[in-house]
């Protein structure tokens, strides 16, 4: 599944989607930042409730496909902006982070 | 590739926003020379970590990435109080950041751990008062 089919989803909002075509595989939940670096894989979709501007980079740099704001996290436009120009998607929604790896364990 | 070729940055230890500024331009330009996706991921994270590591504990420093026909060479280079116990550092957990840095999803005493995980080689030369260098190699 890629991204922008995700993000059609009704429970999903797209919040930065520059490459929205890559495809998902896997799913990683974490919000201590070296854990995620550490333990995702790339390609993951990455569920957080973190939205500090370090997130870009970390998603960046990890290669995961896409971040998943969930309890419905919202960014500040900046950070939104920089993912943008890092070329990381960013998705959000109103599920916690164990409804959303539910869904996408049905989903992918 | 017959020279290496040596990508030099300048670590602002100011500006936490900012910091990863360097481990994104390395990967834009490893991805560029063509390199694997996996070895590019490695040497960014490994990078990245320690990048952090200088903006949070030493005020910045210095950063040497250098590209050789198998191996990705990092060197990283502060002025930072250096590392007392450095087995004490490796171990997964140990952290001495402040608070504000942990609200931020940092300080979970990772860092050096991920460095070693994702490279082939690490070397920490570091004397306390004075300052740290680390250098690792990704080959591929």
């Amino acid at each position: 599944m890629t991204v922008n089919e995700l993000s059609s989803r009704e429970e999903f909002s797209a919040v930065s989607m520059p490459e929205g075509e890559r495809e998902i595989s896997g799913v990683y939940i974490g919000d201590l930042l070296s854990w995620v670096m550490g333990r995702a894989k790339a390609d993951n979709a990455w569920i957080t409730i973190m939205s500090n501007i370090n997130i870009a980079a970390v998603a960046s740099l990890a290669d995961t496909a896409c971040i998943i704001l969930a309890e419905g996290v919202t960014l500040e436009p900046e950070v939104a902006e920089t993912a943008g120009a890092k070329g990381v998607n960013i998705l959000s929604t109103e599920m916690p982070a164990y409804e959303t790896a539910v869904l996408l364990s049905k989903l992918l | 590739m017959a020279e290496p070729l040596v990508f030099h940055f300048v670590v602002d230890g100011d500006n936490f926003t900012s910091a990863g500024q360097a481990s994104v331009q390395v990967k834009k330009n490893l991805r560029q020379l063509g390199l694997e996706p996996e070895t590019i991921r490695r040497v960014s994270i490994a990078m990245y970590e320690g990048e952090i590591n200088m903006v949070i504990h030493a005020g910045g420093g210095e950063a040497d990435v250098i590209v050789s026909d198998n191996c990705v060479e990092i060197i990283l280079k502060d002025c930072g109080p250096g590392i007392a116990d450095i087995e004490q550092a490796m171990q997964e957990g140990f952290s001495t950041a402040p608070d504000n840095i942990r609200s931020l999803g940092f300080g979970a005493g990772m860092g050096l751990p991920n460095m070693k995980r994702y490279t082939d080689y690490m070397q920490i030369d570091s004397v306390v008062g004075k300052g740290t260098t680390i250098t690792m190699r990704v080959n591929y």
